[in-house]
């Protein structure tokens, strides 16, 4: 234990000696932040959505086989009654339902004039805003085909209605993406350059001829960039509830947990980096492609995975940061207990278990 | 100076696949004695001091090192080794005295001994000033006379050198040889590996590595008058001629 404090006390000079680096990794969840808030919107393909319809008349009709046959959209049912239509919210699975009140052909055929409900689950913001696009557009789309008809000024105004983030706050959607981006980040590229730089030094053959157990050079030198990762997940935490708004609905106690079950994930994964390469540069570019890009594009975080081609929904499933951007998203935006996420949870600590196997019997047979 | 032997080997070999890196290799070292182990390029040096520190496994043969087992106790060896690589093994973004204390830290030794200790050698070492100063602003002969001291911390009583005078001055090896034969004195042994033929005159003994076998051992003295030769260089060349590896 005294050899194991001595090696961690020297892991923490390293890191607080290099003072490019700590300020990089403080720096970066501050940029993302801020730089996120400008997140991207993308075509959405295929959604299911519920229709409520009152009217049940020709224009009405007409409305949903338009929403029907478009690209963007999957009716999956059509209910009779407003009280349903917060259950189905709440299954998670809908993301738009489309209400057309009673006399909905009448009003528009006799008044010229008539009222359509566009509602969104907005906990994913820009997938709301660009839902209620689409849905508008094939509105307006039979209002034109309607007046090419007749010359008569027809108007059907759509009401747009957001729930569980009316104010459309962006921040729901990328908070999570770069906690798990950050976090990630810092681990699996921190800790496969910290080994591998002994080993490019030549310290690493002095430590192996030490008495100093090889399996706890590793653990000291996760332990740093572990405290490092927590006061970075505390910063993007403070910085969401008090610069963005953007409260923590959940267990921050549960969130913490999950964090650093992710961050054992990532260091087992530099672990595996460092000992399959022996140079700094060739850790850091392993990292940065294997990890980082996969990380953005597959975590659901940036591209909704749901519109991904088959095989890049299949590969999506080996990407940590996917599971705990699900994880993360239950517990800030939807205040889900650990009942809701320990299936996230089990796959995390499955690959963490595998990534640390693997990575293990690596080592030992590379000092054979 | 007949004393208890430290190193013993018998017929140690390595092979990798069909190549035998280090062929058959029998010999002693004793107590307080200074080994030179010497040899061209790829004859088998580093191959054979891997094995005998237990970084590496014996594919045959036997040995001993401190009494222990190179098999079967390898942990046993590390606590009673130094080493001191080719490479400079010192952190450059700590400090003297904090790499020291690590070193000292993971031989597991009482921190009270370290702390007194890691005192006394910079004083030694005339590193005074310097204690708190970087590794990385020392001058590289410094750095290699602090790694070695640093090797030797411990108090083992072995310690594996493996060219540890790499592009240092003449001036500066001399005063490294001085804390050389200043730790044979306190009873280490000594066991290392150089390209310097000066150096080699240094040492109590030299074994003349070729092809990965022990082509030559015995005194510097010994070895001038066996091959007929005025100096160490000509030992040398007149052995590494022979080989057929190539460097």
């Amino acid at each position: 234990m005294k050899q194991f404090i001595a090696f961690v006390k020297k892991e923490f000079y390293h890191v607080f000696r290099d003072r490019k680096t700590l300020l990089l990794l403080f720096g970066m969840p501050i940029a993302q932040i801020v730089l996120f808030g400008f997140a991207l919107t993308n075509e959405i393909k295929n959604t299911s959505i519920v229709v409520c319809d009152y009217a049940n008349d020709a224009a009405s009709r007409r409305i949903i086989d338009k929403l029907e046959v478009s690209a963007n959209f999957e009716i999956e049912r059509i209910l009779m009654s407003h009280q349903q239509i917060e259950e189905v919210f709440r299954e998670g699975k809908i993301k738009l339902v489309v209400v057309f009140p009673a006399n909905f052909n009448n009003d528009l055929t006799h008044l010229n004039k008539a009222q359509v409900q566009i509602i969104a689950d907005a906990s994913d913001p820009n997938t709301a805003g660009t839902l209620t696009n689409y849905a508008s557009s094939i509105i307006l789309s039979y209002q034109s085909e309607l007046q090419g008809l007749q010359k008569i000024p027809y108007q059907i105004e759509t009401d747009i209605r957001m729930i569980y983030n009316p104010e459309l706050k962006g921040a729901t959607n990328f908070v999570p993406g770069v906690m798990a981006l950050v976090l990630f980040l810092i681990s699996v590229l921190m800790t496969s350059v910290s080994i591998v730089r002994e080993k490019e030094n030549g310290t690493m053959e002095v430590l192996l001829v030490s008495p100093f157990k090889t399996i706890l050079v590793v653990i000291s030198k996760a332990v740093p960039y572990f405290f490092l990762s927590l006061i970075n997940l505390t910063v993007i935490l403070l910085l969401s509830v008090y610069l963005l708004d953007l409260p923590i609905k959940g267990s921050v106690l549960l969130l913490f947990a999950e964090s650093s079950l992710l961050i054992i994930t990532a260091l087992s994964f530099g672990l595996l980096i460092s000992n399959s390469t022996n140079s700094q540069r060739t850790a850091m570019i392993i990292a940065l492609l294997g990890m980082m890009l996969p990380t953005i594009l597959l975590s659901g975080f940036m591209f909704p995975i749901e519109n991904m081609p088959v095989p890049l929904q299949v590969v999506s499933n080996i990407v940590p940061a996917k599971w705990y951007y699900i994880i993360v998203k239950s517990i800030m935006i939807k205040g889900l207990g650990f009942s809701a996420i320990w299936k996230e949870t089990l796959i995390l600590v499955g690959m963490t278990l595998f990534l640390l196997v693997v990575s293990i019997k690596k080592f030992k047979i590379r000092l054979a | 100076m007949e004393t208890a032997t430290v190193i013993s080997t018998e017929k140690l070999t390595k092979r990798f696949g069909d190549f035998t890196a280090v062929n058959e290799i029998t010999f002693d070292v004793h107590q307080g004695e200074i080994f030179g182990f010497l040899g061209a390029n790829g004859a088998g040096k580093t191959t054979a001091m891997r094995m005998l520190c237990g970084l590496s496994n014996p594919s045959s043969g036997k040995a001993t090192i401190a009494g222990f087992d190179v098999y079967r106790q390898t942990e046993k060896i590390k606590k009673n080794i130094g080493y001191m690589s080719q490479k400079f093994s010192l952190y450059e973004d700590l400090t003297i005295l904090e790499n020291i204390r690590f070193y000292g830290g993971i031989y597991g030794m009482n921190r009270k001994i370290i702390k007194t200790k890691s005192v006394e050698l910079v004083e030694q070492l005339g590193l005074k000033e310097e204690a708190s100063a970087l590794v990385r602003s020392l001058p590289l002969g410094w750095k290699q006379k602090l790694a070695f001291s640093v090797a030797i911390f411990h108090e083992p009583k072995i310690v594996f050198l493996d060219e540890p005078t790499g592009g240092v001055d003449p001036v500066t090896r001399r005063q490294f040889w001085d804390l050389i034969y200043a730790a044979a004195e306190r009873g280490i042994t000594v066991f290392v590996t150089t390209h310097y033929m000066d150096e080699a005159e240094y040492c109590n003994r030299i074994s003349m590595m070729v092809d990965g076998t022990i082509k030559a051992l015995d005194s510097p003295a010994n070895l001038k008058k066996q091959f007929g030769a005025n100096n160490m260089d000509e030992v040398f060349y007149q052995l590494a001629r022979g080989a057929k590896r190539n460097t």
